[in-house]
């Protein structure tokens, strides 16, 4: 539904690493806009939370300055000391102090600094956050949890800043798994995670942060969890990615049109898990083509997933074998970056030879 | 010494190893930091570092661990159940103290009657909580009704204290169609809303930084009241354990941290759990209050944990109560202890100091309870544990649907897909399925 609304312009702005389009979207229906990166239209989530919500608080490492990416900037100021605050080094202990805020009903925002960082909290959240509404048979649940981290490559990263780590979470019944483009729907999605009574994982893409601007609606809005939005309408190959990938996408679409004359429709799953397989499938239904296309490992990466999934549903339709066009199954390399990422010229490639096929 | 400016207050802080620390502070958010509040000044032969508010010293010594180690044990009565100080006697009524003591009494004859019930297969997994009973009913009596308890598995004393059913304790081992928890989780792991006992998980120690945010929340509530964690000295090796003590103490949260000190971790004994002095002597380590009791003296965890609760609510920081007792049970129906402790160790703790047994010579010596009473309750016991059973063994297990619900708040299309899916294959395959014992 809220594509109906969107009127899009784009203008392209390319760089020695960068593919990436800032999309400018205005919509009249939310109220006044104002320009604002990735990190601001988070930061106006959170703002928007912290005012309509008095159980809401915020906390993890370097919260209550403004934080490493300066996603929580001002808050503490605004809503006192109480409601935004640092927590000792320890992201086993933010998610789990972070729980425990959800199940006491209060509203938890937990941040890790780096989803690369995220993995101490893995226990709590597969074992505990995933698991609490269904052990206690309902009587508990820590659906007022939401966690947020930076999430995929940044350009310099190397092994431990640039990991996007969805893949490990996606196999984990009973958590959601988030992961927006740009700022409206970074501030969309986020506002949806918040107040939907699941444990959520929202990863903020960091090349983005100060990277993508938009005019973003200063009131809250959500934008629906699990609905995957065709950015695109194309006939001949389904273009499937979340995050930064999706402004790699939109350019491979264009080249793919110009160069191949190949007509691309370009699909945002936006929402990992649970993940909207209808829209997918009924996209490669129409085209016979899929390209999947994300920075993780490609091997037990969320492509593998979607890849496994549409076989099954659309096997009669597929005119070629479905492609994925990911990260090597390498740590994520510092100086090697620029060959490592699944960049435009590997999607095209992959979109000539399953044209080809 | 530090001061620290608050709102509309001032606090003094001390924090030095076993000191008592005097603290003046009102029931509101202190400042949580020890700022300076003079610059640095390299004239001053004293420490100028952020980290530390020490002296200087030229002499190289380490500090010996058992320089702080042996924290004395609070008891209140004797192995005999003499009280040893009056002015410790907490002197609750007789209507109280019989409660307890039918309580841990009642307690005890469902652990006999579950473990054997598992023997003969008929429940899958039990654990019992042999010994330890003085620990579960003297903290739960501190508490208000209202308080929040995160438990680790071998708490049920305390939901017992709390007035839950037997049918209830009897349906969750079952697993039948009466269980609050929909027949997914193994025996023993219990769960009430009602009684505010956070459901019980298997994953040890992951009770604790969640008390530590459940008790956050409820300071900010303004509602005075108090979050008690329970685990085993086992489980305070986690790495959860440290980082929930130290969440609470920074984070100034409402907390009584219960430590269940029993001497072994399946298998495992406590030297080589620790080389410290138990889990009493890490408190301080995090700026946090901390004693050592004598789990199996139910007036002494009762003194304990109402003055850690009064104070937790009052000056807004975690208390940790070490209380050493002793498993006199198997660690569950998986475990044969015999393997690796001798007899006449668990009989040590089962005839001569018991929990049970030093409350009941309270009793007796006040002529609160006879060899009759005894007798009549026993059996009355009993017979309430025996029907509970019965009726538990007859009900069906929960209908299967309940496989596929509570994963999210929302049935997702994905699992309505694969419930679809089951329910075909299982109308196809029916004799290969137990369909007779779940309810429709």
């Amino acid at each position: 539904m809220f594509s109906k609304c969107w009127k899009t312009k784009t203008k392209k702005n390319p760089s020695p690493h960068d593919m990436f389009f800032f999309l400018a979207f205005i919509c009249e229906c939310l109220g006044p806009t104002q320009k604002m990166n990735l990190f601001q239209s988070v930061t106006s989530a959170l703002d928007n939370t912290l005012a309509s919500d008095p159980t809401a608080v915020i906390f993890g490492e370097d919260v209550a300055f403004g934080g490493v990416f300066r996603c929580t900037v001002g808050l503490r100021d605004k809503y006192g000391k109480d409601r935004v605050f640092n927590t000792p080094l320890c992201e086993q202990g933010i998610v789990g102090f972070g729980i425990g805020v959800a199940v006491a009903g209060a509203t938890a925002i937990a941040e890790i600094q780096f989803a690369d960082y995220i993995y101490p909290a893995f226990d709590q959240i597969v074992n505990e956050a995933a698991k609490y509404r269904y052990r206690s048979g309902n009587l508990f649940d820590c659906g007022n949890l939401t966690i947020r981290a930076p999430w995929g490559c940044v350009g310099h990263g190397s092994l431990y800043h640039s990991q996007s780590p969805e893949a490990f979470f996606a196999h984990c019944p009973g958590i959601k798994v988030v992961i927006p483009r740009g700022p409206v729907q970074a501030k969309g999605l986020l506002l949806s995670c918040i107040s939907d009574k699941n444990p959520c994982i929202f990863f903020e893409p960091k090349i983005l942060y100060r990277a993508a601007v938009e005019q973003v609606p200063v009131e809250p809005y959500t934008i629906p969890l699990s609905q995957a939005e065709v950015l695109q309408e194309g006939s001949d190959v389904t273009l499937v990615a979340w995050g930064t990938q999706i402004h790699v996408m939109r350019e491979v679409a264009n080249m793919a049109q110009e160069k191949l004359g190949v007509s691309c429709e370009v699909i945002d799953l936006q929402t990992i898990l649970p993940w909207d397989t209808e829209t997918v499938c009924k996209s490669v239904v129409k085209t016979g083509r899929l390209l999947i296309s994300h920075e993780a490992p490609i091997t037990g990466g969320f492509a593998a997933e979607i890849s496994s999934t549409v076989q099954e549903e659309c096997f009669l339709n597929l005119e070629a074998p479905i492609s994925r066009v990911c990260g090597y199954d390498t740590p994520f390399p510092h100086i090697f970056e620029p060959f490592y990422i699944p960049d435009k010229w590997k999607c095209l490639e992959a979109i000539k030879r399953m044209i080809n096929y | 010494m530090n001061k620290m400016y608050g709102l509309c207050f001032h606090a003094v802080r001390q924090t030095a190893g076993l000191k008592s620390s005097r603290l003046l502070q009102r029931r509101a958010f202190r400042v949580s930091t020890l700022h300076r509040q003079q610059p640095f000044d390299s004239t001053l032969e004293k420490p100028q570092f952020p980290g530390a508010s020490a002296e200087f010293v030229d002499q190289l010594e380490f500090i010996e661990p058992n320089v702080i180690s042996g924290i004395p044990v609070y008891r209140v009565m004797d192995r005999q159940g003499n009280i040893i100080n009056p002015s410790q006697d907490p002197q609750l009524s007789k209507e109280t103290v019989l409660n307890f003591y039918q309580k841990m009494t009642m307690l005890n004859t469902m652990d006999r009657i579950l473990y054997e019930s598992q023997r003969q297969g008929r429940i899958s997994f039990y654990m019992t909580n042999y010994g330890e009973e003085g620990t579960h009913i003297g903290s739960a009596a501190a508490l208000n009704p209202n308080d929040l308890v995160f438990g680790q598995y071998r708490e049920a004393g305390v939901l017992m204290y709390r007035g839950f059913s037997l049918d209830h304790f009897m349906a969750q081992c079952y697993a039948n169609a009466d269980d609050l928890g929909k027949g997914r989780q193994m025996p023993v792991h219990y769960g009430s809303k009602d009684l505010n006992f956070v459901t019980i998980s298997s994953p040890l120690a992951t009770q604790i930084p969640q008390a530590a945010g459940a008790a956050y929340a409820v300071k900010r509530e303004n509602s005075n009241r108090a979050v008690i964690c329970y685990f085993g000295e086992g489980a305070a090796s986690e790495g959860d354990a440290h980082a929930g003590f130290n969440f609470s103490a920074t984070l100034e949260c409402p907390l009584i941290f219960f430590c269940r000190n029993n001497g072994y971790a399946i298998s495992t004994p406590t030297n080589e759990q620790y080389r410290g002095d138990g889990i009493a002597a890490r408190g301080p380590g995090y700026g946090m209050l901390s004693i050592r009791v004598d789990g199996n003296d139910v007036f002494a965890v009762y003194n304990a944990t109402k003055e850690a609760r009064r104070r937790a609510v009052a000056e807004n920081q975690p208390f940790l109560i070490e209380a050493m007792t002793y498993r006199i049970g198997h660690h569950s129906t998986s475990d044969d202890s015999s393997a690796y402790r001798s007899v006449d160790e668990v009989n040590y703790w089962d005839k001569q100091d018991h929990p049970i047994s030093r409350l009941r010579h309270y009793m007796t010596a006040r002529g609160w309870w006879s060899e009759d009473d005894e007798r009549s309750w026993r059996k009355q016991s009993r017979k309430t544990v025996m029907e509970a059973f019965e009726r538990a063994e007859r009900r069906l297990k929960p209908n299967p649907e309940l496989l596929f619900t509570d994963v999210y708040q929302e049935m997702t299309p994905q699992l309505n897909k694969q419930r679809e899916s089951l329910w075909r294959h299982v109308q196809q395959y029916k004799e290969h399925y137990p369909l007779d014992l779940y309810d429709k």
